[in-house]
């Protein structure tokens, strides 16, 4: 496939079957792999989206400066986009994330302010819209609250779904900002009003939880809780164990968050089998692995990987 | 055997520190009402104007209670329950 530029070849990802992984004939899983963006993640059809949307809009004009929040991925994507498009890119991030993440901002050239790990991203949200405020003039693009990161989704996700897999019965997808959830799950709802969509959360270490109070709670302004038909919450060992398993079985080097959503469809798989249903069960692999082989996820026992996964913010 | 309830940090205040607590109950609803009995204050902290606060997540063997019926959401002997802050992701 022939692009004009790396911004160009957003999307338009493969979908693979997991013949090993998939229970039976009748119940099958499939994998959407948003590591093949062009910064690896499936941030980049956010990001894109976003950037491009600010400047339909006039928001963004030319040598802007960009501030965003963001535990890594959708920084890398911006990190990219700016570059390439001449912005000035500016993310507050826990200090609780993966080194590499640090360092692939700095190569594509952005800013990093690191806000306290205790809180996580909630905290990352905080100080960024404390600096936003104190500088008028950089565009926070706020991916928690950007229709735009939905509509990439909506237009771009859903579709290639139901285009590569016309009898997709299940959709799972991890739960950050949402938008991928809210986006995707909105339009296959729309072409399939039976789909069931499945939301998979991390479960971090109590560090991450570490909130004063309880008002100081996050819930993204995105997040609309009728477009999903369950909701669960994974943690470390098990979305550890199952990124090892999709390496092993099917040979998918993916990240840990990919873990928790795989642990989320096995779990549908299971009881569409007991159920005696046909299932086709459609979920995302939000990134390859490599940003987090200094988490300790990819060596040793499981109870060494949660260990070394405490305190980490690992999705 | 009763059901084990994972309170957070943010809440221990309530539980005299406790990480882990039981409580014993056929619904969400029981259990908050069963625990508010031994650990007086957390009701409030979870509910608001009779219904889940915006902020709370409740889990029942790692799945969110707001798609298993919320409030009325069964509960059985052998059952785990998570409660968390709602945090952001991304």
């Amino acid at each position: 496939m022939r692009f004009d530029s790396l911004l160009e070849s957003v999307g338009h990802t493969p979908m693979v079957g997991l013949p090993n992984l998939s229970p039976s004939a009748d119940v099958r899983l499939w994998a959407k792999l948003e590591d093949r963006n062009p910064t690896g993640s499936v941030k980049d059809r956010a990001a894109l989206a976003m950037i491009e949307a600010a400047e339909a809009d006039g928001t963004l004009t030319p040598g802007a400066a960009i501030i965003e929040p963001t535990s890594g991925n959708t920084g890398i994507s911006l990190a990219m986009a700016s570059r390439l498009k001449g912005y000035q890119l500016i993310c507050v991030m826990p200090e609780n994330v993966s080194p590499e993440r640090v360092q692939l901002l700095t190569m594509w050239g952005a800013q990093i302010i690191a806000s306290p790990a205790a809180g996580g991203s909630n905290e990352a949200v905080r100080v960024a819209k404390e600096i936003a405020e104190q500088n008028p003039d950089w565009v926070m693009l706020y991916q928690y609250g950007n229709p735009a990161n939905v509509d990439a989704h909506y237009r771009g996700t859903g579709p290639e779904i139901l285009a590569d897999l016309p009898t997709v019965t299940h959709f799972v997808a991890g739960l950050g900002t949402t938008g991928t959830l809210m986006g995707a799950g909105r339009f296959l709802r729309e072409h399939r009003p039976e789909i069931q969509i499945v939301a998979a959360e991390p479960r971090y270490g109590e560090l991450v939880y570490g909130l004063r109070n309880i008002d100081e709670g996050f819930v993204p302004e995105l997040y609309d809780e009728s477009v999903l038909t369950r909701r669960y919450s994974v943690g470390p060992r098990d979305a550890v164990r199952r990124t090892r398993e999709l390496l092993e079985v099917e040979g998918i080097f993916a990240g840990i968050s990919t873990g928790a959503i795989l642990h989320a469809a096995l779990g549908m798989a299971d009881k569409a089998v007991k159920a005696g249903d046909s299932a086709d069960i459609a979920f995302i692999v939000c990134d390859g692995g490599w940003k987090y082989l200094s988490t300790g996820a990819y060596e040793g026992t499981l109870d060494d990987a949660e260990d070394a996964l405490d305190g980490q913010l690992w999705a | 055997m009763a059901i084990e309830v994972r309170i957070p940090t943010i809440l221990r205040p309530y539980t005299g520190g406790a990480k882990i607590v039981e409580g014993s109950a056929d619904s969400l609803a029981g259990l908050i009402a069963d625990l508010e009995i031994n650990y007086p204050g957390l009701s409030d902290r979870l509910l608001e104007d009779g219904a889940l606060r915006r902020f709370i997540n409740i889990y029942i063997d790692d799945e969110d209670v707001r798609f298993i019926g919320g409030l009325q959401a069964p509960l059985a002997d052998g059952n785990s329950v998570t409660i968390l802050p709602a945090v952001a992701g991304g």
